[in-house]
């Protein structure tokens, strides 16, 4: 019995204490969360983010200092709530929402409790914040626009949402990121690296200095300033042509690919998208559903190309030798295509290659469009063939630029036509509206423009891209590489020539400007829409792509006026004026420039509107293209 | 040849159980102590280099310990104890203060706490004396004997080291293996207790209770017939401890010592002062779960939240660094080692062997339940090392020299007749 005592103690005290850890480690998970609380605090040092400037080293954007209140839930006890309230001009149901917001992301991490106080709050508050436990400053760097234009370019930047944080561990509730545009595009060369302390508490929750000496501790690094391709000035031009339209300007260097103007209209202040009043104004912009700002129509709009694709099918026609520069076609004000199928065309007369291009002639197009496909032994052979002299343009595809938004277009091949027409029997004539830019055939303009390019340099383009330089990087290498078509260069000059004629005699004379070589091509593309799917007849959209000068090219173009009646209307005065803006010293045609300036589309817009109200109870997205 | 013998009949399992606990230990006290800059593992400068230093300087110890003939040990036990006592009360005079405890000589660049090898002393002289005995422990003058080789040096280190003084009571239990009359573990027993019940209940209730419990026994007991003047005795008598406890509390015990108490029973605790330790010790171990955070990974062992880590507190970087497991795997090789060592004591034939084993088995298993029901708020806070575990050079040596002395007095159990 007394040998007993011992074993039976240890066996006690072993059995309680092994219950006693599987209580503390186990059962009870309060000391796992204590254990988190009260480590480490860190803290974040946010960069400047980087500035952007234009191709001639204009500072487009810079930083400016902004304050966000940030509140750790947890943390919030004892503290004045009216006061805190008043300083902070906020209601006590906002402030209670808020707080219980942040709860909810997480009662111990601190998340926004108020942002982008302004410089004078932030004075005010700093010296009072001690007394608000719970509260502290956390200083970023915001946006400071130096320019009122260019917002679908740059896009903006906003806090991240919960989707960012989780699919990028890099980011913190609280943290900015690019949204659209460069920012988005750019977004880790621009913001840099933030820089983190790891501040340890002693028992007293004081700080006590950093972490392990810091050893994981990192500096803020500031992020890489970039420059542009952008001409600011033509940017700004160009905006200021689009008032009151909607449409886009895509304007490229050939040579390099550079994109020289990206227009978007309509378009927004990029400073309405900072500061306080961000939200509410994000939200307004977000709202129009029809003028729709935050829309990129140049990059994500589809459009049929309408006459400028007439340029493309002589050049296929040419490469193919169903046509040469000297083929004449007659045109009796249409084209007869079928039993009862008539395409019509606004001048009769026996034409040639310059003039039917000049003239924008449906019956010269459709009837080399013709022989294209018919010179192949069956029409799948002779659309794939025109296929791919197309997407050799880089159409029907992305065109690889640096920018976050964008389209494919589509260009139809004999695998489209085959699912359209299951028992085949389509035909060059089934397709025929393809000649003109008006059938399945569907761009983007910014893929207007590079086809524009293409053309100017007689056959090759680079991929446009928006980015010049980066400071301590080099752009990517797809930027400097050669795109060559399929079509042979010679068979670029009857066309190049036929589109200087434009000016000369054709749909663009009214534009024309006498020390500018200009080229170009007009578009009247027909615009229907489908409301609960009825097919309505809208004003047609009005384009124009041209580049200069016709021997050199620095520019090329292409303008897009949504239901601007037209080419010749709206779309070709804006393409002369920014031809003027970027190539002479000063605008020579004035009167083109008043009468831009002042015109208004407006009531064609409301037009649309009221269509839409007429025809449909709820409003929904306007596909105002196709 | 005598070596030989020594390494074929030395309990290996008892080496093997030692030398993972030490070495469980230090893994443990490197990560405790490990400094943001990476250095050797033999870096002095670092409390693990110092550490690994005491492990390696054990093992010519413990081949010194078994190579000394064991009558050494039994004959000099005396003079142990002596030298023990003595160097007790030197410090009163060389002692180097630390923490208001003066415990330490400082000998060098280390400290050597004597209180550490008085265990080993006063276990060889218990052992002696139970050995020579006659009686078994049955007559006043040898429990008073017994009673006062093992109080002696408690009252001595009582005043410097409250925590290990307390240590020394553990002995009650190796005289009462030996024959000691049950009523003394009655007697402890219900006054702690009683202690325990006063600090927590109100004294009415405690008293009633006495009165209630005695009356039932006194009911119940018919077979044994006794004075019931006896039972009217020993309620008054534990009556009056009850009232002198509040006293005792309010007078006797220093602040620091009520504050551990409080800690312990949960009365009005400020967890930023002396509630720190025991809060801090908690979520250490607490933040385990199941497999813990991982070797070097506990932020709370990191964050050098819990004091004295590498020391007293050690067993807290095992519940935060490995869990339920680590701290459970800790906890199963004790307890081994105490089965072992007290299946080695219960085959000894010499008393000498079977009391110090007992002692050695006592004053491990002592520590142990001390240092870890104190880190998991089972006992009030007391400083008191975990066994080959902690960090410090005296207290390894100390518990090796102690362990190693029963190992050979065993392997040597043979040669006896």
């Amino acid at each position: 019995m007394r040998k007993l005592l011992l074993p039976i103690i240890i066996i006690v005290v072993t059995i309680v204490v092994l219950a006693r850890l599987f209580f503390l480690q186990i059962v009870d998970d309060t000391y796992i969360k204590k254990s988190e609380n009260n480590a480490l605090k860190i803290v974040y040092e946010y960069p400047e983010r980087g500035y952007v400037f234009d191709r001639n080293k204009k500072l487009l954007i810079a930083n400016q200092p902004s304050y966000d209140i940030m509140v750790i839930p947890r943390e919030v006890k004892d503290i004045d709530t009216l006061a805190l309230c008043s300083l902070l001009d906020v209601t006590y149901e906002q402030f209670v929402s808020k707080l219980e917001k942040a709860k909810v992301y997480s009662p111990r991490l601190p998340s926004v409790f108020l942002p982008q106080l302004s410089k004078g709050e932030y004075a005010a508050f700093q010296e009072k914040i001690r007394h608000f436990n719970g509260f502290y400053i956390q200083k970023r760097s915001l946006r400071d626009y130096q320019v009122n234009h260019g917002a679908n370019i740059f896009g903006y930047i906003r806090q991240v949402n919960e989707q960012n944080i989780k699919s990028n561990p890099y980011y913190r509730s609280g943290d900015l990121i690019g949204i659209q545009g460069i920012e988005q595009e750019y977004e880790e060369t621009l913001r840099g690296t933030k820089g983190v302390k790891y501040i340890q508490r002693d028992r007293f929750n004081r700080e006590i200095g950093s972490f392990k000496n810091g050893i994981y501790d990192t500096l803020a690094i500031k992020g890489d300033d970039v420059m542009l391709t952008i001409d600011s000035e033509l940017q700004a031009y160009g905006e200021l042509l689009m008032q009151n339209k909607r449409g886009g300007i895509v304007a490229i260097e050939p040579k390099t690919g550079e994109i020289l103007a990206l227009v978007n209209a309509p378009s927004y202040d990029p400073s309405l998208l900072v500061g306080r009043e961000r939200s509410k104004n994000y939200t307004a912009l977000y709202n129009d559903s029809l003028a729709k700002p935050l829309y990129n129509r140049v990059l994500s709009g589809e459009y049929s190309p309408g006459s400028p694709f007439k340029i493309l099918t002589a050049l296929i026609g040419l490469q193919e030798g169903v046509i040469n520069e000297h083929t004449t076609f007659s045109c009796s004000r249409g084209f007869y295509y079928g039993k009862g199928a008539w395409m019509g065309c606004h001048d009769a007369g026996n034409w040639s290659l310059n003039t039917a291009i000049a003239k924008s002639c449906n019956t010269y197009f459709a009837n080399a469009y013709k022989r294209v496909i018919e010179k192949y032994r069956n029409p799948a052979d002779g659309i794939n063939k025109w296929s791919e002299h197309l997407h050799s343009f880089g159409l029907g595809q992305f065109l690889g630029y640096d920018l976050p938004e964008g389209r494919k277009g589509h260009i139809p091949d004999a695998d489209y036509y085959n699912r359209w027409y299951p028992n085949g029997g389509w035909k060059s004539t089934t397709t025929i509206s393809n000649s003109i830019g008006q059938g399945e055939v569907i761009m983007t303009p910014m893929q207007l423009a590079n086809v524009m390019a293409a053309v100017a340099n007689r056959g090759y383009y680079y991929t446009p891209h928006i980015i010049k330089n980066i400071e301590h990087h080099k752009i990517d290498k797809k930027f400097t590489t050669k795109h060559v078509t399929s079509i042979d260069p010679k068979h670029f000059e009857p066309i190049v020539q036929g589109m200087n004629d434009v000016f000369n005699f054709g749909t663009g004379r009214s534009v024309r400007v006498e020390s500018l070589d200009m080229c170009g091509k007009t578009g009247t593309v027909e615009n229907f829409t489908r409301i609960n799917g009825k097919r309505y007849q809208l004003t047609d959209h009005s384009v124009f792509v041209a580049f200069a000068p016709k021997d050199d090219p620095k520019i090329a173009i292409a303008v897009f006026i949504e239901n601007g009646y037209w080419g010749a209307r709206w779309a070709a005065p804006i393409t002369s004026l920014m031809l003027q803006k970027y190539l002479l010293p000063e605008i020579v045609r004035t009167d083109l420039e008043k009468r831009m300036l002042e015109g208004s589309l407006q009531s064609e817009y409301d037009k649309v509107l009221q269509l839409y109200r007429t025809t449909s109870k709820p409003v929904s997205t306007p596909k105002v293209a196709l | 040849m005598k070596n030989v013998s020594v390494q074929k009949n030395i309990d290996w399992i008892s080496i093997l159980l030692y030398a993972l606990l030490v070495i469980a230990g230090w893994i443990n006290i490197y990560s405790a102590s490990l400094p943001a800059e990476t250095t050797s593992i033999f870096d002095l400068s670092q409390i693990y280099g110092r550490q690994l230093l005491f492990i390696i300087f054990c093992i010519p110890l413990i081949v010194l310990i078994v190579s000394i003939d064991t009558k050494f040990y039994e004959k000099y036990a005396m003079v142990f104890y002596i030298i023990g006592l003595l160097s007790i009360l030197g410090l009163f005079v060389f002692g180097k203060s630390v923490k208001g405890q003066t415990n330490w000589y400082q000998i060098g660049g280390f400290g050597i706490q004597p209180s550490e090898f008085v265990k080993t002393t006063t276990a060889l002289l218990l052992a002696k004396f139970l050995s020579d005995s006659q009686s078994h422990l049955s007559t006043f003058k040898e429990q008073l004997i017994a009673l006062v080789i093992i109080g002696v040096p408690t009252l001595l280190i009582l005043k410097h080291d409250t925590g290990s003084a307390m240590l020394f009571v553990s002995l009650v239990f190796v005289l009462y293996r030996e024959g000691l009359p049950s009523w003394y573990l009655w007697t402890g027993f219900i006054t702690i207790i009683l202690f325990v019940a006063s600090l927590v209940v109100k004294p009415g209730i405690i008293i009633a209770s006495i009165v209630l419990i005695s009356a039932l026994h006194f009911y119940f007991n018919k077979k044994i017939t006794r004075n019931p003047l006896i039972y009217i005795i020993l309620v008054v008598i534990m009556s009056a401890f009850v009232f002198s406890v509040d006293y005792v509390y309010d007078e006797v015990l220093e602040p620091h010592q009520k504050d551990r108490i409080n800690v312990l029973i949960g009365e009005d605790v400020n967890l930023q002062a002396e509630g720190y330790n025991l809060n801090q010790s908690k979520i250490a171990i607490g933040s385990g779960g199941w497999t813990g955070t991982g070797f070097l990974e506990g932020t709370q062992t990191k964050g050098g939240f819990v004091p004295e880590q590498h020391t007293d507190y050690i067993f807290t970087t095992v519940g935060e660094e490995w869990g339920f497991a680590g701290a459970s795997f800790v906890i199963i090789l004790f307890v081994c080692l105490f089965f072992r060592l007290i299946h080695l004591a219960e085959r000894q034939k010499k008393i000498f062997n079977r009391v110090y084993g007992y002692s050695v088995i006592c004053f491990l298993f002592i520590h142990f339940a001390f240092n870890i029901t104190m880190l998991i708020g089972l006992f009030p806070t007391i400083g008191v090392p975990l066994p080959f575990f902690s960090y410090g050079g005296s207290s390894l040596m100390a518990f090796t020299v102690l362990l190693f002395i029963f190992l050979k007095l065993d392997a040597n159990r043979i040669n006896e007749w």
